[in-house]
């Protein structure tokens, strides 16, 4: 028999009541504060005084707001897409008994560890078009080459991807590597047996049964590219012009630089509305096929 | 495999490695060569006659906004706000685990989906609240308001971290020490503590870079004089007085990224192991 001292019973609750108190306070409590908000007249001060969808019909007939949305949208889904078949293509060529595969894990990984910040600044100079990437190919005798996309208004976006899959392809290598290491190797003999050949091993059995990774993988990129934030800060500040704008940059300067208290917190609705529209079906999804297997 | 093919393999891999150390190859050149030599020479090619001024000049005296004493100051505040933080929402990150798999109540599964939200939320949507949180509290505009909002916002992180490691400790060990009598803390110190090395790698780690990387919260939150080094550098980028200085660019931009670079070439061995391992679990 276990005798609890009193102290133990208590203990435990204890621990996490401060854990407890900060998630209530400062992730639901100002959730639902931004919430207030965005129904309200504020403006350059916080305004208690109802407005009922005016913010919102603001923020719809915002101009700006379309440009980010419809620029969030191009920039997750290239993002994802080619950040997955990058990080995928790389995991199953290293986890062919690769000599020196630790090095090359490394080579691929490490751009995990900058900042976006970093990132950004490193691609706007690679990028720029009268002394980087344009001019080299130009020295190499492709004189008519011309890349001019991070000051191109239709193309900018794009050079957002280019560093973003860049900074992530190496970790969606790094989770489908882990994934495939944990494929038992009895199924994958078997088909050798039967006289499978190794692309359609891995199409038709490896693969699809890294389904639980690609939930994984899918979560991770989709929550950066919602977020992202610094990389287009520092990579094209949203320009030109507001070209390249997404909704977090959208956010900060209707907050915090234009003084636009209630559309600001109308459009940060709109994002954690874009994340649950995401994730919800997607843990969904997953939680039912983990009762099915 | 034919021979053919396995060369081909190694020719797309190696491709792949050149391709993810090209820009840090660039940034590395350029940040060692002259201003002339940047206009003149080619962006790959290594640099003639390597000079530290742009380094200094990142470091000591570039201009960011309104201050013109280099990358330094920010640097510091950068490891002033990021070691407490890391300290603080890692050490309660494994007590929430420790008190959530192994001292179970009625509703602990429930608190954990809960504090599971704070993993997913954008903060955006936090950011108006908690700027007038900070300043009524007094903490706007300083280091430790940053180390507040790092540590509310990190544990979430951390106490999934540890709940998931200390999941697969088995509990006959935490009731057999319960049974000869130790307590709640005896158990986490004498127990728990001597076996967490690899998911306190892990966290520590996955904090480290979080913290020292966060751009929002910095630019929202810090004053002046108390803003992280990712804000600092996005400042000395844009502030530009009269000539672009791409070396001083790219010097300022790697001294940003090094601690993390040599924290993940230091120990990033144990964090991918341990977080795909996590990971994939899910």
């Amino acid at each position: 028999m276990i005798s609890t001292p009193s102290a133990d019973r208590w203990l435990p609750k204890l621990v996490l009541s401060p854990t407890l108190a900060a998630s209530l306070i400062f992730v639901y409590g100002f959730i639902l504060i931004t919430i207030a908000l965005s129904f309200t007249e504020s403006r350059l001060l916080p305004n208690s005084e109802w407005a009922g969808l005016e913010r919102y019909e603001q923020l719809f007939d915002n101009d700006r707001f379309w440009t980010s949305a419809q620029n969030l949208a191009i920039f997750g889904t290239l993002f994802i897409v080619f950040s997955m078949v990058v990080g995928l293509l790389l995991a199953v060529m290293l986890d062919q008994k690769i000599r020196g595969e630790g090095f090359l894990r490394a080579i691929y990984l490490y751009p995990m560890a900058l900042s976006f910040i970093v990132t950004g600044t490193a691609w706007k100079w690679l990028l720029n078009p009268g002394l980087g990437l344009e001019r080299i190919v130009q020295q190499w005798g492709w004189t008519s080459f011309t890349f001019d996309w991070l000051v191109n208004p239709d193309k900018a976006i794009y050079t957002v991807v280019i560093a973003g899959v860049w900074q992530s392809a190496g970790f969606a290598m790094a989770l489908f590597l882990a994934g495939l290491r944990g494929v038992d190797s009895e199924i994958i003999k078997a088909a050798q047996v039967d006289g499978a050949s190794l692309p359609t091993i891995y199409r038709r059995i490896i693969i699809p049964s890294l389904r639980p990774v690609f939930f994984s993988v899918t979560l991770i990129l989709a929550h950066i590219a919602i977020k992202s934030f610094d990389l287009v800060m520092a990579l094209t500040g949203g320009g030109p012009g507001t070209s390249s704008d997404v909704p977090a940059i959208f956010m900060y300067q209707f907050s915090f630089t234009r003084g636009q208290l209630g559309v600001g917190a109308a459009s940060a609705v709109m994002m954690l509305m874009t994340i649950m529209a995401v994730m919800v079906p997607l843990m969904y999804a997953e939680a039912r096929a983990g009762r099915d297997r | 495999m034919t021979l053919l093919s396995r060369l081909f393999l190694y020719f797309v891999l190696l491709l792949a490695a050149f391709y993810a150390l090209a820009p840090m190859w660039v940034m590395l050149s350029t940040s060692f060569k002259t201003l002339d030599e940047i206009r003149e020479g080619s962006l790959i090619a290594a640099p003639h006659a390597p000079t530290f001024a742009p380094w200094l000049k990142a470091w000591g005296t570039a201009c960011s906004g309104v201050r013109c004493d280099g990358l330094k100051p920010f640097f510091l505040n950068s490891l002033v706000m990021t070691i407490p933080s890391v300290l603080i929402s890692t050490l309660v990150g494994a007590l929430n685990g420790y008190a959530l798999t192994h001292w179970r109540f009625r509703g602990s599964d429930a608190l954990f989906t809960m504090l599971l939200v704070g993993c997913f939320i954008p903060f955006q949507v936090v950011l108006l609240p908690m700027a007038r949180t900070l300043g009524a509290i007094g903490l706007s505009d300083s280091v430790f308001g940053l180390i507040f909002v790092h540590v509310v916002y990190g544990l979430a992180f951390t106490t999934l971290f540890f709940r998931n490691y200390y999941l697969g400790v088995p509990g006959e060990l935490i009731k057999a020490a319960r049974v000869d009598g130790a307590g709640f803390f005896v158990i986490f110190r004498r127990i728990l503590m001597p076996i967490s090395g690899p998911i306190f790698m892990v966290c520590v780690i996955w904090q480290f870079t979080q913290i020292w990387n966060d751009f929002l919260f910095g630019v929202v939150f810090a004053g002046a004089d108390s803003q992280p080094v990712t804000v600092a550098l996005n400042n000395l980028v844009r502030t530009s007085t009269g000539v672009k200085e791409y070396n001083v660019d790219m010097a300022a931009a790697i001294i940003a990224g090094l601690p993390t670079l040599f924290v993940y070439i230091v120990a990033g061995k144990y964090f991918v192991r341990g977080l795909t391992a996590g990971a994939v679990k899910g």
